[in-house]
């Protein structure tokens, strides 16, 4: 009696460490990154619509990577700028975001409506990583993960330089908008064995 | 007795995979980003070197650059008088030979523009055509190649003694061709070669050629992100040109501020347009025949690129 009870047992466990949300892990690699930067004398914006990333509410990680020269501006010359010499992009090509959900179930996912969730997690821009945190939200709709998120970035931070004859136009803070539409990923939580709740 | 069976069997098999679980996010957070960066690097993307040169012109000279697609740029060029002009004429500086110019990108790659120097009462226009663009990846191109034709008149009034009937409207006229082919070698240096054709309709003396062929060379050196040197000198080949013409030579700082760039540099030629410069430099920069001059190029939008 005991040895049948010990094996159900065993049965459940291994399935319960092996379970994982049908559609758990999600990616993209058109993502759109845009940010701005308002000053009295000029406003500053870029959008980029290259950005790649993967969500994986199973083991409640996610990662962004954004390539600096895909950030488009209203002037060529601002394009130039920003990657010449403030973004430095030759050198530093990519900002990158490797973080996680903090206290998300993935099984809210099946729910409808956005949800709305916290995102930590260290932001690399510029050659510099910083630790962040920012409220997101996200949602499951017709099969595709939508995700967004609106956060602050310091320039100074970053050791991003301002010369003084334009600090006027330039913010020190610049308000950055997330906008994701990702795709499942076949296979779910691949990697990471997390026990079911 | 469940709970003995546990204790003995089943609790170190379920800790030990609790332990397991718990130790793997960390690693795996990174892992994520690591695998999305190996999905996403494609080295067979081509991606095209940007500013080779801060703006339109190196010092005489035209660079490989145009202004890009709806912008339009405005260029102020101001040149002195020679150096060694001495005190009373403040060493140059109560002379002054100017040229305004536009120019517009109707595209990415094709530029056009006019221009007008005092030297003469020049106008003249002017296309840019970028043939080629140095870039890395797939089809990677080690250099920039830009095409530029243009053509001059001078609109100076003739002489009451010359000879009236040489002197019909094809006779102001005057052309240049050039092939620019420019290289970024690094982030701060860049170089240029330009093959240059001048075709002047009418020369005054009979020893004088009509066509004119020359070598070019440019360059420019960062000196801080914003600040760099530059360099401009034009052979001519022998033969073309008398000898009491010298090659042009220029050098000088570019600063970039904002949506200005301030060329300042000395050359030994009086004039800005290809007419004048090329075949027709008769400064010795040896000899303090230098000109102080400067540029200032602004950019206007005139099409959003958002």
């Amino acid at each position: 009696m005991k040895r049948p009870f010990f094996l159900l047992l065993a049965f459940f466990s291994l399935t319960a460490l092996s379970h994982s949300h049908a559609q758990s892990k999600f990616m993209t690699k058109t993502g759109r990154v845009s940010f701005f930067s308002a000053s009295p004398i000029e406003d500053i914006e870029a959008k980029n619509q290259q950005v790649a990333a993967v969500l994986d509410f199973a083991g409640s990680q996610l990662a962004f990577s954004v390539p600096i020269k895909a950030f488009v501006f209203k002037r060529t010359l601002m394009q130039e700028h920003f990657n010449e010499n403030y973004m430095e992009s030759d050198k530093f090509p990519k900002a990158t975001f490797s973080g996680r959900f903090v206290g998300f179930d993935a099984a809210t996912l099946a729910t409808a409506g956005p949800h709305n969730v916290q995102v930590q997690g260290d932001l690399t821009l510029h050659g510099v990583t910083h630790h962040m945190e920012a409220p997101a939200s996200v949602e499951l709709k017709d099969g595709q993960l939508l995700a967004f998120a609106v956060f602050a970035v310091a320039t100074a931070d970053y050791n991003i330089e301002i010369p003084l004859l334009v600090r006027s136009n330039i913010a020190k803070i610049v308000t950055v908008r997330v906008a994701l539409a990702c795709d499942p990923v076949a296979g779910g939580a691949v990697g990471a064995a997390t026990p079911a709740h | 007795m469940r709970h003995h069976f546990y204790a003995n069997f089943c609790f170190p098999g379920l800790l030990l995979a609790g332990l397991l679980a718990l130790a793997s996010p960390a690693r795996a957070q990174t892992d994520l980003l690591r695998d999305l960066e190996k999905q996403t690097t494609d080295s067979t993307k081509r991606e095209a070197v940007a500013a080779t040169f801060k703006g339109t012109h190196i010092i005489n000279s035209q660079s490989v650059e145009t202004p890009g697609h709806g912008t339009l740029a405005f260029l102020i060029q101001h040149r002195f008088g020679t150096l060694n002009s001495g005190a009373y004429e403040f060493f140059g500086l109560d002379q002054a030979v100017l040229r305004l110019s536009f120019e517009y990108g109707l595209s990415d790659r094709l530029a056009v523009g006019v221009g007008r120097s005092s030297q003469e009462k020049t106008f003249d226009g002017f296309l840019k055509y970028r043939a080629l663009r140095q870039s890395t990846g797939a089809h990677a191109a080690p250099v920039s190649v830009t095409l530029f034709a243009s053509s001059a008149i001078t609109t100076l009034k003739f002489n009451e003694t010359a000879n009236l009937s040489e002197r019909t409207v094809g006779s102001r006229m005057d052309y240049a061709y050039q092939v620019l082919i420019a290289r970024k070698f690094s982030p701060s240096l860049s170089v240029q070669l330009m093959p240059t054709l001048i075709h002047r309709n009418y020369v005054a003396l009979a020893g004088m050629q009509n066509d004119v062929y020359a070598i070019g060379a440019g360059l420019r050196q960062k000196l801080t992100k914003r600040v760099a040197l530059t360099a401009d000198y034009f052979y001519v080949l022998p033969g073309y040109v008398a000898d009491n013409y010298h090659n042009a030579l220029g050098l000088g700082f570019d600063i970039e501020t904002g949506g200005h760039v301030f060329q300042l540099h000395f050359t030994n030629s009086k004039g800005m347009t290809e007419k004048f410069f090329v075949p027709q430099t008769d400064g010795n920069f040896f000899k303090g025949d230098v000109y102080f001059g400067f540029t200032v190029a602004r950019n206007f939008t005139i099409k959003s690129q958002l």
